[in-house]
Order: C-alpha cells, then structure tokens, then sequence
C-alpha cells in the first residue's frame, strides 16, 4: 500500500510539472505580452518592466525561476495587471469561500444523490423508484448555470427568501443556492450511478446468502449491498471534483461570492496570465492531490484490488 | 395477438443480422423515440427557423429599444415570436442562430473525438506492449489536468474565435473515447477474424482501419451520442461566462447568460426560451444515447 502511494506520488510529481511547463510556454506563445496596451508603452518603458518580471531572461530560466518560486516558497509571483497584489493575495482572499461552498456541494451531493439512489434501488420499480429516477433525470440537464438563474428567479425574485449574491461566512443564507446550485447534476448523477450498482449488487449470490442467513434486510443493506455498491461512486469522485472546482467559476461569477473563480474569469478577461496560471497551477495541484485520495480510499475499500 | 402475428412473419422472412435487431430495440424504447421527436424538431427548428422568422437576427427594433419590459414581450402580431431582447433585437431569430452554432459545437466537437479518439484508442490497444503504456499514460496526465481552466487560458491567449473553441473542446475531448475505444480494442484483437488477417500479412494499420475500427462502431455511436451533450455543455458553460462565442455571434450559453442578467426587469422570456431549448436538446440526447446503448449492447444493462 505505501509502495503505491509513493508510486502515485511519483506520476503526480512529473504531471504538475509538465503542467507548468505547459501553460508558462503557452502564455509565451500567445501573441501580446502582459504590457502590450492599445497606446504601445515607449520601447524603455517596456524593457524596464519586463527586466522587472524577469521576461528578458531565457525561457528556460524563466520556467526555472518559476517552479523554483512555487515550490521552495509557494510564491505564484506578481499580478501582471494589478503591481500591488500578488497572486498569492488574490487567492489567498478567494479560496477560503470556494473551498466552503465547494465542500458542502460536494457532500451535499454525495449524500442526496447516494440516498436517492439506495432509496431507488431498494424499493426497484415502485412509485420510490420513478420519483428517484425522474427527479435524477431531470436534474441531469440542469448544469450549475441553468439552476443559478432558476433559483435566483425562485427564491429572490419571486418569494424574497433568499439574498440573490454576495458571501458572509457568518450567514449561511447566503451559502444556500451555490451550493444547490453547483451539487444538482452531479447529484443527479451520483444518484444514477448509486442506482445501478446497488442494483446489481442486490442481486448478488452473498446478500442471497445474508438474507438465507436471517440477517435483517436493514442490516444486509447497510453492512453487505452498500460497501460493494458504493465502488462506482467512488471512482465517480474524482470527475465529480474537478467539475465542482469548474464549476466555482460560475458560481462566483453569478452570486458575486467572490471565490477564486471570479479572480480567474477577470484575469482572463484582463489577460492577466500570471494569475490565470497561478490558479491553474492550484487547482491542477488539488486534482492530482484529489485523485490520489480517491484511488488509496478505493484501494482500502475495495479486498479484491492488491497493490 | 398483433405481436405473435408479427413475430410469425419476421420468422417467415429472414434471419436478423444484429443492426436490424438493435434497430428494433431501439424503436421499441419509447423514451428513445421521444428524445429522437425532441432532437429532429430542434434541428427543424435551426435549419427552418429564419424561413419564420419575421425579424433578422441583427436587426433593432426601434418601436421596443428602451421599453423592452413592457413593449418587447413575446407576441405574434408584431412578429416577435419570442419577444426581443433589451437592446430590440428579436429573440426568435437570436435563439435560431443560437441553436445553429450550440448544434454546430456538439456535433464537430463529438466529430474530432471521434475521429481522434478512435484512432489514438484503437491504435494503443491493437499495438499493446509499452507503446499502450505511454500511450495511455499520456492520456491519464492530460485527464488529471482541469481542462476548463485550461481551455479558458488557451481562448484568451489565442483569441476567442469559434475556430480556437472548435479546437479546444476537440482537444480535450477525445480522452475518454480513448479510452473507452481501447478497451474494446483489447478484446476485439485476439479474434479470430483479426488473427487470420494477420496469418494472411495484412499490415497493422490495415488492420485497424479495415478490421478493428468497423467493429468498434457501435461502442463509439453510444458514446458519440453522449458526448455530443457534453460538448454542448462545454460551449454553453464558457458562453455563459462571456468567454465563447462573441457577438453578433451567439449560442445558447449566451442567450442563456443575457436572460440571467436581465430577468430581474421582467423579461423573463429572455432567459425562458433559449433555456428552454437548451434544456430539451440535452433531454433529447440523452434519451437517443441511452436507447442506443441498451439497443446496441443489450447485456449492459
């Protein structure tokens, strides 16, 4: 198990790496520099500035001093349009919001979706089973920004119950349709995914055998079906994290909830690239990170998987 | 009565090769049927839409212009199907064109997945050994990458074009039908057919233009329905953020973000429509792509 984890650790290192690599060579291609304005900068002008962030340097120093930056003090570098903020400020003031409301979204939509799809299956082609299905169904087609509108029109526009944007951490009624918002189609599928394996798993030749046994149904579903059941899901988490993260983006561009997304849709808006690398760089950092749990918590799970 | 009646004379006609047999599945599963009416009218919709439309799509009206709210709501006598927008134009023909390019985006983003992704998949698996190794550990690195993010860095340091969206939607999108494409590949290439097409010195690449890729189709129709959807979303998720498609161009992620904006003045048909339609299309897709997949792989259930 160690051996693997190091092993993994051993891929995630290079991709991150080749990651840098790949968008600092990107943003070097792209045509314009950071300083090009619609009035050209005076040849001098342009010069100090880029000594000033190390643009006149070779491209692999530039890589070099980058990396170096980022992994010896974690110091994403200089905003390229605002002087006097780092990138380190801008996500140092948006992340603590995007990691509560992404967190609670995240389970939110475990639990409802995992519920409803046990609900589903258990009670297979009942009324429970179509309500399950049509409520997953339908939820299936409405992404974070098709639900952000429907809920601020609900709950803002229509009924006044709601605040329709902004963030306090001391309010949580100000958390309530982000967090809906972005967990809704993935519930949707969690719940889906949830349904066919605790189907196939009910099934199986040992919950046969549990309830040949006399083990109470409750009990067989939640010591022997919802274990094996629960691996598809699993391996559903990874993808499910990545969209949430995505999906922040549209979040705090909607509800103003001023989370890292926004920082990254203004800088790309800005064509500040130092930012929009920085964050790319983050989140590609929390993925890998992420779909490392993912793979040790199903390893652990999972008695037929040896490493 | 009519079944037995039916069954009798298919048996009287002719044996059924498979594709008969999963079109008769799939014409039997009614969700299927209907996502198929959904889809055909949408693509009626955007090909016949501006023969309807009253209104081009760049046109102001200037009797709405700043009282869209009152004046711009949907009617027929004035020729605004779909009421206007808050600068006049008509949302009927914003929404066709719309639908065009959101369509359009699906379908050539589905296209070079499938394209890249069966070749990429297919050759990976048919070749094996350490070449599928990095192959696909190549394919791993770029899934693990937030691909949303990255494709938002490469529209706006390449220009937001719909030929840089068209490449950074396909770019990303093949991954999975690699993957998918190469698992099949596996258990397709210890066949005998495929062995015997060796034993006779067919050339690799033969062999998997002219023999793997053939069988490989239904896998890949499944997904391609699947994808299409999700390419969809894609388009109409960076649209939304205003970094897509750019006037006068439009698509449903834009028309979906203007109706956003403006619903707190009243215009809620602004965002009803495209929605809408956005909204259906998705139904519909999914519907057709998960018919076809119990149609063409029926043990998968």
């Amino acid at each position: 198990m160690f051996a693997y984890i190091l092993r993994r650790l051993a891929v995630a290192i290079p991709t991150l790496l080749l990651l840098i690599i790949f968008s600092f060579i990107l943003m070097h291609l792209a045509p314009g520099g950071p300083f090009s304005q619609e009035r050209a900068l005076p040849p001098q002008v342009l010069a100090n500035l880029n000594a000033k962030y190390g643009l006149d340097e070779p491209l692999w120093r530039q890589i070099w001093n980058y990396v170096y930056g980022i992994v010896v003090h974690f110091d994403f570098g200089p905003s390229f349009v605002y002087p006097d903020r780092t990138v380190n400020d801008l996500i140092a003031s948006g992340f603590p919001v995007t990691l509560t409301y992404g967190t609670l979204a995240f389970v939110a939509a475990i639990m409802v979706g995992v519920s409803l799809g046990v609900v589903a299956a258990i009670w297979h082609n009942t009324w429970l089973d179509y309500l399950a299905v049509g409520i997953s169904i339908g939820a299936q087609v409405l992404p974070n920004f098709v639900m952000a509108p429907i809920l601020v029109l609900i709950f803002t526009l229509w009924y006044r119950m709601l605040p329709g944007g902004g963030w306090s951490f001391n309010d949580p009624s100000f958390w309530v349709m982000p967090i809906i918002a972005l967990a809704t189609s993935y519930m949707a599928s969690i719940a889906r995914i949830t349904r066919s394996s605790m189907l196939e798993v009910l099934g199986s030749n040992h919950i046969r055998t549990a309830r040949a046994k006399g083990i109470p149904e409750h009990r067989v579903i939640l010591r022997h079906a919802l274990k094996p059941a629960m691996l598809p899901v699993i391996s559903y988490l990874g993808p499910v994290f990545v969209s949430m993260i995505t999906g922040s983006v549209v979040i705090d561009m909607y509800f103003s909830t001023g989370g890292i997304g926004k920082a990254f849709v203004d800088s790309a808006l800005n064509r500040d690239y130092a930012v929009m690398m920085g964050i790319t760089i983050l989140v590609g950092t929390l993925t890998i990170l992420f779909n490392l749990v993912v793979d040790i918590l199903y390893a652990w799970i999972d008695p037929k998987i040896r490493y | 009565m009519q079944s037995l009646a039916s069954t009798m004379v298919e048996h009287e006609v002719k044996g059924r090769s498979p594709w008969a047999d999963a079109r008769k599945r799939f014409v039997r599963n009614k969700a299927a049927m209907f996502g198929l009416c959904i889809l055909i009218f949408v693509v009626l919709f955007a090909i016949f839409g501006n023969w309807i439309a009253v209104w081009s799509n760049e046109e102001l009206d200037f009797n709405v212009m700043g009282q869209v709210a009152t004046m711009g709501q949907p009617s027929i006598e004035n020729g605004h199907y779909f009421g206007t927008d808050d600068l006049g134009r008509d949302l009927f023909s914003r929404t066709v064109q719309g639908t065009q390019i959101s369509l359009m985006v699906g379908v050539v983003g589905a296209a070079i997945a499938v394209i890249a992704g069966t070749l990429y998949g297919a050759t990976a698996g048919y070749i094996g050994g350490r070449t599928d190794q990095l192959m696909m550990r190549a394919v791993d690195i770029l899934m693990s990458i937030p691909y949303m993010f990255v494709l938002i860095l490469l529209l706006v340091m390449f220009g937001r074009s719909i030929a840089m969206l068209f490449l950074g939607i396909g770019l990303i999108s093949w991954l999975d039908m690699s993957r998918i494409v190469r698992g099949q590949t596996l258990s397709l290439k210890n066949r005998e057919f495929i062995e015997a097409a060796r034993a006779t010195g067919v050339s690799t690449w033969k062999i998997i233009i002219r023999h793997i890729v053939p069988n490989l189709l239904g896998v890949v129709a499944v997904y391609a329905t699947l994808l299409v959807p999700l390419m969809i979303l894609t388009e109409s998720f960076i649209s939304f953020l205003g970094l897509g498609v750019q006037e006068p161009l439009t698509s449903w992620g834009a028309l979906i973000s203007e109706g956003s904006k403006t619903m707190a003045y009243g215009t809620l048909w602004q965002l009803a429509f495209p929605l809408f339609f956005f909204v259906i299309t998705l139904f519909g897709f999914f519907f057709v792509g998960d018919g076809l997949r119990d149609a063409l792989d029926p043990k998968e259930r």
